[in-house]
Order: structure tokens, then C-alpha cells, then sequence
């Protein structure tokens, strides 16, 4: 209880900063000033393993940029829980810190406040040019025909990853290429305890990836060329029906996957009872889970009967990543794209992409040969040509969680027994786009 | 036990009379004090405004703070719950368009979804704050009635049963987690494995229809422990002549309880009861723990709903007026507690 009142009064005490901020009321002109240039706040988000392992690896790079430019970057990282929450809370009190990580899907979200700094023509040429990143990176980072509202920073994607030697016992040669191939190579693996295929049912994001590809697959979208969500379609409830299904009816993955949202899937593949997970990049996580290099392989995101991956009907994979973006009214703007060059610069792209085990963004550093390994080439093939970024509409952050709910309910339907329709399947996304504001 | 004084009404004590007085200027006082109040003497004015002013000087920062944490909160927020306040205007709220009664609307339209939700997630939370607060209740007045005779161990099992109180609830209630899991987690391992109940499937406590029950158990072993203190401590103030008078008549423990200890803890059974009610209603942090920013259906609690309606789809406005309506139904439901309650404690006192 004691715990409610302090947050109650937190919240308070922010609102009352937002109030009087408002008050304020001239900080609103297009970019920041430069009042305090010998130091940045940066806010990280969670990558490694636990904060601090990201303290450990981005300390050095920190130190770096001050020996450099006599910048001093306080740094914190934020756990995945709280990131939004506490962007929002500094979009709205202002009281923020100068530099952040967001996580890509909620760009355009994000950008709708218009507490981002715009990267526009002159910002994109502080960093040395737009032109040097990845172009369906840049397509993640803010909505279509505006100055995105961030920078890619990690790049990641899904590929399917399976165990060489479950597939090996079962007699199983090569993983499967298109769902039709899942079911059948997923029957074969769903016996005496083990199962095929892991799922994050209580995993709202993790929801929203899935259905999103299989979605595409489907030939349809989650928002109309307004940007008017059309949740209910045919072919999107035919594309959840079909994700759901793999526990409900092909009965591949185990019904206790529908209260995952740890990561529990990653631990039950390295503990080899599911023979099979789709993620993004994955390795490190193995490998912490006590699995060695050699024992996973790795193969793109299955695909329609009879195609490849590739755009249109055969995406396979959202575009996944971190962005970095700038508070408008930090105090220090100078200070602070010349962070952004320093983070997103061919030589710290490598470092830093490397540690986390994901694909830079920024063309000339993919060239390194550390990301020629197998894992990171089929993850680099699909970024390059079959993913493609999640609706970039401002609504994308509230899609998230009530499509991202209805598929929760769906795999509690599943793992009760209970029967999943089309018909049930309709009415959960429906009701999740009458959730949805306007 | 020395209970007697402080079974003494406070409002009739010699140190309420004497601060009352004190006050007039004419008390009779010790006489280091006197001496102070004839020097003030001298320079009336001021020593007269002083001491005029003081109680209201000491009052101020209370009142101050009364202003700013809970006051200017909900104007900002009967404001907000008037405007459009979404994504586009969280920078700046004031500038959020003016809808009127629309997010009222929204919200009590009980044929369309977010009124529909709304209401399904009230009548939940009106059912599993009735089975929580009886259930804390009963379990506390119990422990406390058990441990009030002198026994070996007592003081060992009062601080044990206090556990859950002094747990810091995100620690508490992650445990929970951990032991409501389908797969690994205790309670199954314990009632399907152990005591072979319900069948050989093990049950989903986090997810689907069952989460209702997962909740309350975690909202009931939290919240028992304060009735328990509460009702330990009332029970230090009734008079040990009283049982023993009872005991002399040939009342057995039963009839003591029912004749004696019940009817003596009435007073304190109303605050318990309403403040119970008060912090289960309102509670965020067990479910939000327990089942994270979408809880299921059966199990959603109206303060993580308006919280995903506010925070998590980004309508700030609804999820005011929603907050607005349910401070009304608290504000309704404890007045006409209140009013019920000390209309029976005057019957009472007139008796």
C-alpha cells in the first residue's frame, strides 16, 4: 500500500512538473539549446543479459566519446518494462534525458508526441548522411513522408532456429521451409514430453510479430492505406487463426507456452524439450542458457507453400531494432549529435552490434566479417529482403497491446481445451479495434 | 497486562483538558511555563499574534502538501478527463481539444467495448473485493483471538504471521509468480502431484478463468496480516475483569467471544473494514505483478484497466474519466458506510 501512496505521489509530483512546464510554455522552437554542452543523459535500453551487463559493455564507448569531445554521458539503462512508461512520463513532464533508445516499433508512436528531435535534411548531415544506413531501417524509424523521428542503432530480425540434434534423432534432415513443412516436420517432433515449436502466449509484442508476418502472408495489413486499423479482415483473423492453430489444432506447441513471457521458450529450447523457436536474434541467449555453437541452426521464418522468402506474400520477418533518438529540448543539442555520429559511426556500429549480436544498420560496418557467421547471415538476408517494418501509424504502441491481448485470450482458449473458431477468433480482434481510440 | 489506562477514553483525559484550556490563556500551569507567559505579557502584540498564528504556522506545510499531492491532482485530472488527451497532446495537455462529456460517455455505454470492459472489470473487482476483505477479516480476527492467551511460542507466531505485511509487495508477489506457474511452479507440483486433486492435468493459474482465484489468494495472504494487527491490538483494550466476570458466571470460550470480544472490537471492525476495502478496491500493485499489463479477463481489476486504458493505449482522457467515476462510487460507498456505521455506534452510546 505503502509502495501505491509514493507512486501516486510520484505521479503526482511529475504532473505537477508537467504543469508547470507547460506554464513554461517557450521550450517549443525545433531543437534544444546549448545551456549545458560539457554533458548528456542517455537512456539505454536493456540488450544484454541484466543492466549490468549493458553498464559493462557500454562503458568503455562512453569513455571513448569523452576522451574525444570532453563530453560526459551519464548513462542508464532502462529495463524493457519501464522504457515506454518512462518516455512518456518525460514527454510529458520534459524533464527528460538528451539521448535515447526507443525500440523501433513505436517510432511513429512516439514521433505523434513531437518531443523527438526530427532528423531532417541538416540533422542527417551532422551524422554523416542518410544514405549510410540500411533503407528499411530507416523505414522503421517514423511514419512515411516525415523526417524520421530517430536513428537506427541495432538491427535485428527473426529466423527460425532449431536443434540439430533433436532434428537428428527424429531423422528429420533439414528444417522446414514453408508452414505446410512446420506441421508436418512439428508432428514428428511432438512426442514423449518434448514439442516442436516454442510460443510467448502472455507476450503481447511477441504476439504482434508473429501475426504481423503471417499477416502479410495472408496478403493483408492491420491498418488500411488511411491508417485505419482493420483488425477483423478476413484474412487477418484466417492469419491469427493460423498462428493460434499451431497449439489449438496442429498441436505443436505445448499448451503451458500460452503463459510465457519471459523468455521461457528460449530456456525450454536449450533445454532441449521444444525443438524449434522463431526469434530474433537468439545466439546469445542460447549460449548464456548453457548451449554451445554448433548445437542450433538456423533458417529463415517459414513461408506460404511453394514460395521463398522474399517481399509481398513472402515477408518472413518484421523489421526489428533499436533506435536512437533525441529529446527536442535537450540543453545540449550540439553535444548530442555528436553522440549520435559517435554511436552510429562505422567503427562503434561494429563494436557495439557485435556485443549484442545484432546486424548494424549502417551499411559499411556489415561488411565486418565477425557478421558473416551463419546465424547473422540469414538474419542480414532477411533484413536486406524479406522483412519489412511494423505500421509505422501513430496508433502502432496501442495495436500492440490490444491485438497483442487478443491472441493472449486466444492461446488461454487453446491451452484450456477450449475451442478456437473463426468465429472467436473475429470477435477477439474485433473487440480489439473497438478498443482502439476514435 | 497494564490496559487499563489506555482503555481510558482520550477525549476525557486530564492532557485534553489541559491543552484546551491552555489555549484560553487561564489554565492553571506549571510554574516554569507562567513565568513565559508573563514575560510575553509585556509585549502583547506580537506574542499575542505569535501564538495566534502558531497552530496555524505548524499547520501550513500539512496543508500545503494536502494542496499539491492530492488537491491540484484531481482538478488536473477532472480537467483531463474533459479533453481528447491522446499521444498528440501529452506533451502539452492544455491544448488537448475539448470533447465535454464524450469520455463519460465512452466509458458508461455499457453496449459498446470500453463500456462493456469497464463494467465487467467493476462487477469483478466489486466480487473479489467482497470475498478479499471477508476473508482478511476472518482470518485476522481468528489468528488474533488465537494468539491473545499466553502460550509458548506466541511472540515467534505474531511476528511470523506479520511476515506478508513487512514483505516488499513486488518481491511478495513475484514469488507468486513463480509458484502459480503451470509447469514448475509449487501450487500444482503440491495439489495435482502431491495430493493428486484435480486430475493429472496441471491448471493454469495465470492465465484464463482460474487467474480470478490465483489473485485473490495473493490478495488475501497480503492483506490478513493487517487485520491481525489491527485486531490484536483492539483486543489489548478490553478488559481482562470482563472475561473473567464471565468466566465466574460459567460463560464457556465461545460465548466469550460472541458476547464479549466481538461486540468490544465494533468500533475497530468499521475502520478495518473500510480501509480494507478502500486499499483492495483500489489495488494495482498485486495484479499488475502477477499478470503484467494485460491481466486476463477474469482477473482484471478496474485499477490495471483504467491504467491499460490511460498508459497503455495512450487515452488519457477515458482513462480520466474513468478514474473520476470510480473516486465517485468510492467517495458514495464510504459516506453512506460511514453513515450506516456511526448511526448504530450513537444507538450504541444511547443504550
Amino acid at each position: 500500500m505503502r509502495r501505491t501512496r509514493a507512486a501516486a505521489a510520484a505521479v503526482t509530483v511529475a504532473l505537477l512538473a508537467a504543469a508547470t512546464a507547460c506554464g513554461g510554455g517557450s521550450a517549443d522552437s525545433g531543437g534544444g539549446s546549448n545551456t549545458a554542452p560539457g554533458e548528456l543523459t542517455y537512456w539505454a535500453s536493456n540488450q544484454g543479459p541484466d543492466i549490468a551487463a549493458d553498464q559493462a559493455a557500454l562503458g568503455p564507448e562512453l569513455k571513448k566519446f569523452e576522451q574525444r569531445t570532453g563530453i560526459k554521458v551519464k548513462l542508464e539503462v532502462v529495463p524493457w518494462s519501464d522504457l515506454l512508461n518512462r518516455i512518456l512520463a518525460a514527454t510529458a513532464s520534459g524533464q527528460g534525458p538528451d539521448v535515447l533508445n526507443i525500440g523501433n516499433t513505436w517510432s511513429s508512436s512516439l514521433q505523434a508526441t513531437g518531443a523527438l528531435l526530427p532528423w531532417d535534411a541538416g540533422n542527417f548531415e551532422a551524422i554523416g548522411g542518410k544514405d549510410r544506413f540500411v533503407e528499411s531501417a530507416i523505414g522503421s524509424a517514423g511514419a512515411a513522408g516525415k523526417d524520421p523521428a530517430a536513428v537506427p542503432l541495432y538491427s535485428m530480425s527473426y529466423a527460425l532456429y532449431y536443434n540439430k540434434k533433436m532434428f537428428h534423432e527424429a531423422g528429420i534432415e533439414k528444417p522446414p521451409a514453408t508452414w505446410d513443412e512446420m506441421v508436418t516436420t512439428g508432428r514428428k517432433l511432438s512426442k514423449d514430453g518434448k514439442w516442436a515449436l516454442g510460443a510467448e502466449g502472455s507476450n503481447l509484442s511477441n504476439n504482434i510479430h508473429q501475426a504481423f508476418v503471417l499477416s502479410r502472408q495472408h496478403g493483408a495489413e492491420f491498418f488500411d492505406a488511411a491508417g485505419k486499423p482493420s483488425f477483423d479482415t478476413p484474412a487477418n483473423v484466417e492469419a491469427v487463426k493460423q498462428y493460434v492453430d499451431l497449439m489449438a489444432k496442429d498441436k505443436i506447441i505445448a499448451p503451458g507456452n500460452a503463459e510465457y513471457d519471459k523468455n521461457q521458450s528460449l530456456q525450454d529450447f536449450a533445454g532441449g524439450k521444444t525443438a524449434m523457436v522463431l526469434w530474433q536474434s537468439a545466439a546469445s541467449s542460447f549460449t548464456a542458457h548453457g548451449m554451445k555453437e554448433g548445437d542450433w541452426g538456423v533458417a529463415p521464418v517459414p513461408v506460404p507453400a511453394g514460395g521463398t522468402p522474399g517481399t509481398g506474400r513472402n515477408t518472413n520477418s518484421m523489421v526489428a531494432g533499436i533506435n536512437l533518438a533525441v529529446f527536442k529540448n535537450t540543453d545540449n543539442i550540439d553535444g548530442a549529435l555528436k553522440f549520435v555520429k559517435f554511436m552510429t559511426g562505422d567503427e562503434e556500429q561494429k563494436i557495439l552490434n557485435k556485443t549484442y549480436g545484432s546486424i548494424p544498420p549502417v551499411k559499411a560496418a556489415q561488411s565486418d566479417p565477425a557478421f558473416a557467421a551463419e546465424d547473422l547471415t540469414v538474419l542480414r538476408d532477411t533484413l536486406a529482403t524479406s522483412a519489412a517494418p511494423l505500421p509505422q501509424v501513430p496508433e502502432e504502441s496501442q495495436f500492440e497491446t490490444t491485438v497483442g491481448t487478443a491472441i493472449k485470450e486466444l492461446f488461454a482458449d487453446a491451452a484450456a481445451g477450449r475451442p478456437v473458431t473463426t468465429e472467436s477468433v473475429k470477435a477477439k480482434l474485433t473487440k480489439a479495434q473497438q478498443q482502439m481510440p476514435n | 497486562m497494564t490496559s487499563a489506562p489506555t482503555a481510558m477514553p482520550s477525549d476525557t483525559g486530564p492532557d485534553a483538558g489541559a491543552d484546551a484550556q491552555a489555549g484560553a490563556g487561564a489554565a492553571p500551569r506549571p510554574p516554569r511555563a507562567a513565568v513565559r507567559v508573563r514575560r510575553t505579557g509585556r509585549m502583547r502584540p506580537t506574542g499575542r499574534l505569535r501564538r495566534t498564528a502558531l497552530p496555524y504556522l505548524l499547520l501550513l506545510p500539512a496543508l500545503l502538501l494536502e494542496l499539491f499531492i492530492h488537491l491540484v491532482p484531481m482538478v488536473m485530472g477532472i480537467l483531463m478527463s474533459f479533453r481528447e488527451l491522446t499521444q498528440f497532446f501529452i506533451r502539452d495537455w492544455s491544448r488537448a481539444p475539448w470533447t465535454g462529456l464524450r469520455n463519460y460517455e465512452l466509458a458508461v455505454d455499457v453496449n459498446r467495448p470500453v463500456g462493456e470492459a469497464l463494467l465487467g472489470s467493476f462487477l469483478t473487482t466489486c466480487l473479489f473485493t467482497l470475498l478479499s476483505v471477508g476473508l482478511c477479516w476472518l482470518l485476522g480476527t481468528a489468528a488474533a483471538v488465537f494468539t491473545q492467551e499466553s502460550f509458548r511460542g506466541r511472540g515467534f507466531l505474531r511476528a511470523l504471521f506479520l511476515v506478508p505485511y513487512a514483505l516488499p509487495v513486488y518481491a511478495a508477489v513475484i514469488t507468486w509468480v513463480f509458484m502459480f506457474q503451470r509447469d514448475n511452479g509449487l501450487v500444482n507440483h503440491v495439489l495435482h502431484d502431491q495430493l493428486g486433486l484435480g486430475g493429472a492435468e496441471h491448471t493454469f493459474w495465470l492465465i484464463g478463468d482460474n487467474s480470478f482465484w490465483a489473485l485473490l489468494t495473493v490478495s488475501v495472504w497480503k492483506g490478513w496480516p493487517f487485520a491481525f494487527l489491527v485486531v490484536t491490538a483492539a483486543l489489548q483494550n478490553i478488559p481482562g475483569d470482563l472475561y473473567e466476570a464471565a468466566a465466574l458466571d460459567g460463560a464457556g470460550v465461545w460465548q466469550q467471544i460472541r458476547r464479549i470480544t466481538l461486540p468490544s472490537l465494533g468500533a475497530v471492525n468499521q475502520v478495518l473494514v473500510l480501509v480494507l476495502f478502500l486499499w483492495t478496491f483500489n489495488d494495482f500493485n498485486t495484479p499488475f505483478v502477477l499478470f503484467g499489463k494485460a491481466a486476463p479477463e477474469a482477473a482484471d481489476l478496474i485499477s490495471v484497466h483504467i491504467y491499460q486504458s490511460s498508459f497503455v493505449t495512450w487515452n488519457f482522457g477515458t482513462g480520466s474519466a474513468m478514474s473520476v467515476l470510480l473516486l465517485l462510487f468510492l467517495l458514495l460507498v464510504t459516506a453512506g458506510y460511514l453513515l450506516v456505521t456511526t448511526r448504530g455506534r450513537r444507538h450504541d452510546d444511547a443504550c
